[in-house]
């Protein structure tokens, strides 16, 4: 219950956020100002957005398919919203503790597909149709790298519990487990238990180095799943106007535009999660400076969950800062190029990571 | 620097993608902390404007503005106390948007700053600049040099009307005082041609012998040659004669 109150609170504050930052962010790289004039340096610009979009009208075109149309986005935000049940706040919340949350996070995004193809086959618009196709199209090619590189970690924690991930990745494993199988590099004859250290060298691309590579093809996934440049084929301005959600307007338009976001900082919760350590902090103990120790809180005390919220939420920002200067930088994808780099590149190289991660494990640890 | 795309090998691809996209990533990183600077107020006539200007280009207008030549063609402006009313920058406008109602003073009636007497009254005095083609011609036929082109630049309306700037500082009364004034002169001058007429009428009914002795002068006569079909020969006799 925390935890749901929790995110549904931090992704409309989340929105507000990083919708401006995107904004400012595009316009340092541009050389331009940004938002200005609503609030100090256009602070509150978002906000000014989002209540004209309350207050405007819902249009129907003529030829739309009503249902669909109008159930659209919320299939899209419940998808998106639904998977953040399984991500664990810190070591005493934990969302929704099933078993399979890994499993379920990536079952439910890929259901947000579903909205999108409504309401571009229910907008009755050849750009929206089209839109819709792309996205569907880039679903299909994203989803198997996206699987294979998380598989990659199921394989080394050999859980597909998100909580039991994030445990491994913490100090507090080591004391909650009896567990001291956590060496460096996953390698065990260098005889470093990186349970002891904890902060960054406990994070998984460190326990097992080819998980980095693994990583980075999860960023790369993530980015096409949450339909952001370079992927934005679905929504391409300069060729489909804005794709799938070109007939929307008011309510609806901003249900959608949240939608996008909460995508955003959902892959980045789950990359951070499976790869850069959960809410575990980055600091490790050296000698007498227990950072890591300072930088926890202890275990079933509201300092646990504090530190926990804030590594955990820094480290997903980083990444949407990472994502934002990603689309700022680079140019759109053609059809061709995105199936050619899904299946010809990405695939493969995260089916060889399955494998070094599966000899690694067996052969060094 | 390697030739990008040159090895169409898959391996070679990978590597050349992670090149360009850090490339790429630097590129757009390094503008973000200079988004502190600001571009400095140059005029495009100093000499460091087109150096590399670091930082945010914008210029947020209404609080800055950037500065504009000094004979730029922007908004025109008439110095009135200088204007001798001559009509000729009214008249050289191609798009006719000067609109000048003179009215003729009975005497001179001041003297404008390079010393030309003024004679005429400007009881209209209009340019509508949203005809105005920014030509210049007024400026440069204007011979007291009061019509000049100003650095105003930002003079948009709701309403088209007020594109138009009145240029006169003559009020109503002032005008009608005016008018009254050259038509008292008008009138006055008309009487006395009037008079002088009668004058002249009735000297001659009593002087007519005077008139008649008068030597009439010699009307220079006109007499009309005959049409003559030209000739070859006589076009040649007419060059002989210029030369």
């Amino acid at each position: 219950m925390i935890s749901f109150l929790f995110f549904l609170g931090f992704l409309v504050f989340y929105g507000l956020i990083a919708i401006y930052a995107e904004r400012k962010i595009s316009a340092f790289i541009q050389d331009r100002y940004g938002p200005m004039e609503v609030g100090y340096k256009g602070l509150l610009q978002t906000f000014a957005d989002i209540l004209k979009l309350l207050q405007k009208e819902h249009i129907f075109t003529f030829a739309a398919d009503k249902p669909l149309f109008a159930i659209a986005p919320t299939i899209i935000f419940v998808a998106m919203f639904a998977a953040f049940a399984v991500i664990p706040l810190s070591v005493n919340i934990t969302g929704s503790t099933v078993a399979t949350g890994v499993y379920y996070a990536i079952a439910i995004v890929s259901l947000d597909i579903l909205g999108i193809l409504m309401a571009g086959w229910g907008s009755n618009n050849k750009y929206a149709i089209i839109g819709a196709y792309r996205s569907v199209a880039q679903i299909v090619s994203y989803e198997i790298p996206l699987g294979l590189a998380v598989l990659g970690v199921i394989m080394m924690s050999g859980t597909l519990d998100l909580q039991e991930i994030s445990m491994q990745q913490s100090i507090f494993y080591e004391s909650a487990t009896k567990n001291t199988e956590s060496y460096l590099f996953g390698l065990k004859f260098l005889g470093i238990n990186v349970g002891k250290y904890g902060g960054i060298l406990s994070w998984n691309i460190f326990r097992m180095p080819p998980l980095i590579i693994g990583f980075v093809i999860f960023f790369i996934t993530s980015l096409a799943e949450s339909n952001r440049a370079p992927f934005d084929l679905p929504e391409a301005e300069s060729e489909l106007i804005a794709g799938f959600h070109t007939e929307y307007s008011g309510f609806r338009f901003a249900i959608i535009m949240l939608a996008e976001y909460g995508v955003m900082l959902l892959t980045s919760f789950l990359a951070v999660v499976l790869f850069l350590g959960s809410w575990s902090t980055p600091l490790p103990n050296i000698g007498a400076l227990k950072l890591a120790e300072w930088t926890s809180g202890t275990p079933g005390s509201i300092s646990a969950d504090l530190w926990g919220i804030f590594w955990l939420c820094l480290k997903a920002m980083t990444l949407v800062l990472c994502q934002i200067w990603i689309r700022w930088t680079f140019p759109r994808l053609r059809v061709d190029q995105l199936m050619n780099l899904g299946w010809k590149y990405l695939t493969p190289a995260a089916l060889i990571i399955i494998f070094i991660v599966g000899l690694w494990k067996l052969a060094l640890l | 620097m390697k030739r990008k795309g040159a090895n169409n090998t898959y391996f070679g691809n990978i590597t050349e993608a992670f090149d360009t996209l850090i490339t790429g990533l630097k590129t757009t990183w390094k503008h973000i902390p200079l988004a502190r600077k600001k571009r400095s107020l140059e005029n495009v006539d100093s000499e460091k404007y087109f150096e590399k200007q670091e930082g945010l280009f914008t210029v947020q207008y209404p609080r800055f503005e950037m500065p504009v030549p000094e004979k730029g063609r922007y908004q025109l402006h008439n110095e009135i106390e200088d204007c001798i009313v001559c009509d000729k920058c009214a008249k050289v406008c191609p798009v006719d948007c000067i609109d000048i109602e003179p009215v003729k003073a009975t005497e001179e009636i001041g003297k404008t700053s390079d010393g030309t007497p003024k004679r005429i009254h400007a009881a209209k005095f209009d340019i509508d600049m949203a005809k105005c083609c920014f030509c210049g011609l007024c400026t440069t036929v204007c011979p007291t040099e009061c019509l000049t082109m100003s650095q105003d630049y930002d003079y948009s309306t709701f309403d088209i009307t007020d594109h138009n700037f009145p240029f006169s500082k003559m009020t109503e009364k002032e005008i009608s005082d005016a008018k009254a004034d050259l038509e008292k002169a008008m009138e006055e001058k008309a009487a006395m041609a009037r008079e002088k007429a009668e004058s002249r009428a009735t000297s001659e009914s009593s002087e007519k012998s005077a008139d008649s002795t008068k030597p009439k002068a010699a009307k220079p006569k006109f007499i009309p040659r005959p049409m003559k079909k030209k000739k070859e020969g006589n076009n040649d006799d007419n060059k002989k004669e210029d030369k």
